[in-house]
């Protein structure tokens, strides 16, 4: 086990700071003291075998559970956030946004609703609260020409320009799948945590993602923060690594130093540790290198 | 129980399809027997008992063939189907046009000339099976004829909007509008007001609201208090009522509206009577069950509609230089009504193009996602329920001026039953819908008065029955608020 | 004291009728997920085939109090549960995985079906029993009121007891009951498991209306009056026990009933009996808001 109070120091001038979070559901612990840090244009990687608290991590950090202990720190440019204290829409305005692990879109909306939805409170406040939409201002006009072009900028880089007119719920798997980064990407996001993004896509689909999620950390400069089951996914495009294992961090490091960590392969693997990898997962392993 | 979900088949099962028409008919024999057979009388000191046990094994058989009958169907036999309602149906009607229906165990005519209708319906969908052998009208092809009127409907509505308002601007003067019919009309458009309101709360924002009529009356007592007390005038106090409405539903709507759907329900209607309950025992202030009169009527912009007016004012048919007639105020009230209907109308298609009704819509289809995008759930729906009670108040004002007169008895659940089951059959969120929806629900009962006791019983079964033909209304599509390709097309409904 | 003593007797009768059909609402919410709406006209049915059977036991000759009064329960019970079938198989079962509000509208529309059709087949004006059940004894009496307590009460109180422990035992011993719960867990796995999922739905509307039927019988007994509107106003009561004490739990439904009843009675005995319908909601609405899940209820936990 490596010691967590490196990776917090480490961390100080991290964009998103994760200090000490346990979270207790009545006696059942489902992350114990778990402490990492997130950085501006990185992809931090959180992975563990099933039932590790993933994503129990993800719904703390979004506002939908409240942390027993501990504390979420978002350092943005006017001052740190404290996410623990916020309500989930507070910490999405602050510039938290997210994906579901099991598809969440406006699934009887349009494509392009959805992408217009998630630009709601810049909308709101250029809508004078829909007053100067009622009366169809030059300035609400303006706004959501605005706010068009940025789905439109979106849908391009997803591919899904020429559908924007159909409703969400009639899109194939993969394509809702990358609707939904879209649409966290459209509140113009300073962290975008993604839950299992590529959980059923096919080798593709799979592969576009990982250009998708590498374009959007180079070119928009922001903080990602993913859980994934596919190593592909993690090995490829993973600046840092955190690994989970019954709600404790195991490991951490790039993700090399993780592919190594005899502590990792134990949690994936099982006890005994001469046992050989079987060829799949080796592969799965050794793909990132 | 016509409702088959197995695949049409040409082989009949005798022994099952007798068990299960004979399940059907023992089933209709023990709901009838008591309360068809044994009715209680009055006597003095205590209760009597008629017995009606011909017409509860008449309810029986009828049961029995019906089952049969729809068995047969589905089985691919029409032709004996086809024979033997052909015939009932023929008896049946002769029976009831030659005045000989005594003989026949169920004494009311309505329930008969209902069973013939039925008798005719089978008879024609055995005809239908006989034309198109394969017949089975599944159930998702019905749905997709529904769609596709749906998505006619709304591509109509372009021209058939216009239309619509031009026919009912000139609906005054049209010959067959006398007074009954006026009056029919205005209650007609009142509903479709109301159903306007609660298609924001229930269509879009998806927040099931079971005590809607509260602010239906929170707006009539608000007027008429205003009126009676402060001699505030019609125009004054209908914004006013509107407004006082409103406050009342986001004071309620405050501290419930983070509930789940079903338990919003509840709660909406534990309100919902509450309110009557208050307005029934606060005598001093609302004046208990005897209820308001003497609210003033409007008057056209300060001309009243008076054969002689107070010294000093004059009224509307000295304004216009006519002369007076009692139907100038009804048709005034019936543009008043418009053009309040249609504003909450404009109000709600324009609403939907913003982002708060795009943020209705997009937490009626998932909270969970709305909140991670940074939208408050509980202040979108609180705008979304007091929006929508501001116009049940306006409505609830009207209400009050036509009828001159406001008790807590026009303001029971049943009401907002109406106003629901209006917008949920229409199709939820389809502004078209309402208005075909307070038609059929309002308009064609009160047209069909002969009906009498047998309205309301009607009216539930509608509903039951709508419900299950049709899940999500008639007229349920919905189309984009906004499009990215100009040149976009119609989707197939997915 | 001898009046609030009074009172107390009073409400655990009244809270007996309110569990009884409370349990309905739970067994059903219970396992579909739904609120059966039409429950309530369910109860008013048994409370009208108990006043017809009641009647027609009279003119046949049958007055030898027990064997009229089992009779009358059985015959509630049957009949009563064929409505909850019914009801079932007609308004519900054809919308089951549609969306939440299509069952709710479509009970609200068989709950005024039932209630016009039995104001069109029996009358709309109030139903009149005479005493069934008379008499009693005086508990105590101090400051110069005397406590009664009616043998009604006494058999109101007892006979849920009964019932209740009958139908718990049930619940936990039987296959059938078995079933139940397992539905309650998880409907689409106990169907693969080969629980016929759809008997089972439909067995707890026959339960919970033969129930309901009970709570109908007892309430013609006490009041000795039935009207066609009954069935509204208790359905509401009743839910609103079942959500006090937990919404899809059996001891809950009871705890909330007996609540309730002792709400209703004690506010109307010390505040204004006007507002005793006032109360029950405010208490409802206090309830989900505070604490959705009831007082036995288990936290549901938000699955994001």
């Amino acid at each position: 086990m490596s010691a967590d109070a490196t990776t917090v120091t480490a961390g100080d001038a991290a964009l998103l700071r994760v200090e000490h979070l346990t979270i207790r559901f009545g006696g059942l612990i489902a992350v114990d003291d778990l402490s990492f840090a997130a950085q501006d244009r990185e992809i931090t990687a959180l992975i563990g075998p099933n039932g590790a608290g993933k994503t129990t991590v993800f719904n703390c950090l979004t506002g939908f559970y409240k942390p027993s202990v501990g504390r979420f720190v978002l350092n943005l440019a006017d001052g740190p956030r404290y996410l623990e204290r916020m309500e989930g829409f507070d910490i999405a305005r602050a510039g938290v946004a997210r994906t579901f692990q099991n598809i969440r879109l406006f699934t009887g909306m349009s494509v392009l609703e959805n992408l217009l939805a998630a630009q709601h409170n810049k909308l709101m406040r250029a809508s004078f609260f829909a007053l100067a939409g009622l009366l169809n201002l030059r300035s609400y006009r303006r706004a959501e020409a605005e706010a068009v072009e940025l789905a439109r900028y979106w849908l391009d880089r997803i591919g899904l320009s020429d559908r924007a007119d159909i409703n969400a719920g009639n899109l194939p798997y993969g394509d809702q799948r990358r609707l939904e980064i879209a649409r966290a990407m459209c509140i113009e996001p300073v962290l975008l945590c993604l839950d299992e993004p590529a959980a059923g896509l096919n080798v593709r689909e799979s592969a576009e993602l990982n250009a998708l999620l590498a374009y959007i950390r180079d070119e928009h400069r922001i903080a990602l923060l993913l859980i994934e089951h596919d190593m592909s996914v993690v090995m490829e495009i993973s600046d840092h690594v955190v690994v989970l294992d019954y709600g404790k961090q195991i490991s951490a490091g790039s993700p090399a130093e993780v592919r190594k960590d005899p502590a990792v392969i134990r949690a994936y693997l099982g006890e005994e540790e001469d046992a050989e990898l079987p060829p799949i997962i080796e592969k799965d392993l050794g793909e990132g290198s | 129980m016509a409702v088959t979900t197995l695949p049409a088949q040409r082989t009949l099962d005798v022994p099952a399809v007798l068990k299960e028409c004979g399940l059907a008919a023992f089933v209709a024999f023990a709901l009838a027997a008591p309360m068809v057979g044994l009715e209680t009388l009055p006597l003095t000191g205590g209760l009597g008992i008629n017995t009606r046990f011909g017409a509860v094994a008449y309810a029986a058989v009828l049961v029995f063939f019906g089952r049969l009958g729809f068995a047969l169907l589905r089985a691919g036999y029409p032709v004996p189907v086809l024979i033997a309602s052909l015939v009932f149906a023929a008896v049946l009607i002769s029976l009831l046009l030659t005045g000989a229906d005594q003989i026949l165990p169920f004494k009311s005519l309505i329930l008969n000339w209902f069973i013939a209708l039925l008798a005719v319906v089978i008879t024609v969908r055995a005809a239908w099976a006989l034309h198109r052998p394969t017949a089975e009208m599944a159930a998702r092809e019905r749905e997709n004829v529904m769609d596709r009127v749906g998505i006619a409907v709304l591509r109509g509505a372009r021209w058939l909007g216009p239309l619509a308002i031009a026919v009912a601007i000139a609906l005054p003067f049209l010959p067959f509008a006398d007074r009954r019919f006026l009056d029919l009309a205005i209650l007609v458009m009142t509903y479709v007001m109301l159903g306007w309101g609660l298609n924001i709360v229930v269509g879009l924002a998806g927040l099931l609201d079971l005590g809607y009529v509260a602010f239906y009356a929170v707006g009539a007592y608000s007027f008429a208090l205003l009126a009676l007390h402060f001699d505030l005038g019609f125009w004054v106090s209908l914004p006013l009522a509107g407004l006082m409405a409103a406050g009342a539903g986001v004071l309620l709507g405050f501290p419930v509206l983070r509930l789940r759907g079903d338990y919003l329900a509840i709660v909406t209607l534990g309100f919902g009577e509450m309110i009557r309950i208050i307005l029934v025992n606060w005598y001093s202030f609302t004046n208990g069950p005897d209820g308001l009169s003497g609210i003033p009527r409007p008057s056209f912009f300060g001309f009243p509609f008076t054969r002689r007016p107070a010294e000093g004012t004059m009224s509307f048919h000295q304004l216009f230089d006519v002369d007076f007639a009692s139907i100038q105020r009804i048709i005034f009230l019936y543009y008043v009504i418009l053009v309040l209907a249609l504003v909450t109308n404009m109000f709600t298609l324009r609403l939907r193009k913003l982002p708060l009704g795009r943020a209705w819509e997009a937490l009626r289809e998932d909270e969970v996602a709305c909140r991670s995008l940074g939208i408050n759930p509980t202040n979108t729906k609180l705008t979304a329920f007091g929006i929508g009670a501001m116009f049940a108040g306006i409505a609830g004002s009207f209400f009050a001026t036509r009828q001159g007169f406001i008790s807590p008895e026009s303001f029971t659940f049943i009401e907002s039953a109406i106003i629901l089951s209006i917008v949920v059959l229409g199709g939820m969120g389809s502004q078209i819908g309402v208005v075909v929806a307070a038609i059929l629900l309002i308009g064609m009962p009160e047209w069909f008065r002969e009906l009498g006791q047998f309205r309301m019983l009607a009216f539930g079964a509608g509903m039951v029955l709508i419900m299950i033909w049709r899940p999500r209304g008639l007229l349920a599509h919905r189309d984009p608020t906004i499009r990215l390709n100009r040149d976009g097309d119609f989707e197939a409904p997915g | 004291m001898a009046y609030f003593l009074q009172q107390l007797i009073n409400g655990i009768t009244l809270g007996a009728i309110y569990g009884l059909i409370a349990i309905g609402y739970t067994m059903v919410y219970g396992i579909i997920g739904m609120i059966n709406f039409a429950h309530g006209e369910i109860y008013m049915i048994g409370a009208f085939i108990s006043v017809i059977c009641f009647t027609a036991l009279g003119l046949l000759g049958i007055t030898w109090v027990p064997l009229a009064l089992l009779i009358v329960l059985v015959i509630a019970m049957v009949f009563t549960a064929v409505y909850g079938w019914t009801v079932e198989r007609i308004a519900y079962r054809p919308l089951r995985g549609s969306s939440r509000l299509a069952p709710l509208i479509s009970a609200i529309g068989m709950s005024i079906f039932l209630q016009n059709d039995v104001q069109l087949l029996q009358g709309a004006r109030i139903k009149p029993l005479q005493p069934v059940i008379e008499g009693g004894f005086i508990l105590t009496e101090m400051d110069g009121f005397a406590v009664h307590l009616g043998y009604i009460q006494i058999f109101i109180v007892f006979l849920t007891v009964v019932l209740m422990a009958l139908f718990s035992v049930f619940i936990a011993r039987t296959d059938i009951g078995r079933a139940q719960r397992a539905c309650e867990q998880d409907r689409t796995m106990a169907g693969l498991l080969g629980v016929n999922v759809d008997r089972t739905i439909s067995l707890a509307f026959v339960m919970g209306a033969a129930l309901a039927a009970v709570a109908g019988t007892m309430v013609v007994l006490y009041y000795g009056v039935v009207h066609f509107y009954i069935g509204f106003l208790a359905g509401i009561k009743a839910f609103t026990a079942a959500v006090l004490g937990g919404i899809g739990s059996l001891p809950g439904a009871m705890l909330g009933g007996l609540l309730i009843g002792l709400i209703e009675v004690f506010w109307s005995a010390y505040f204004t009996i006007e507002y005793k319908d006032v109360a029950a909601y405010s208490i409802l609405v206090l309830v989900l808001i505070f604490r959705p899940t009831g007082l036995l209820g288990k936290p549901e936990v938000e699955k994001v």
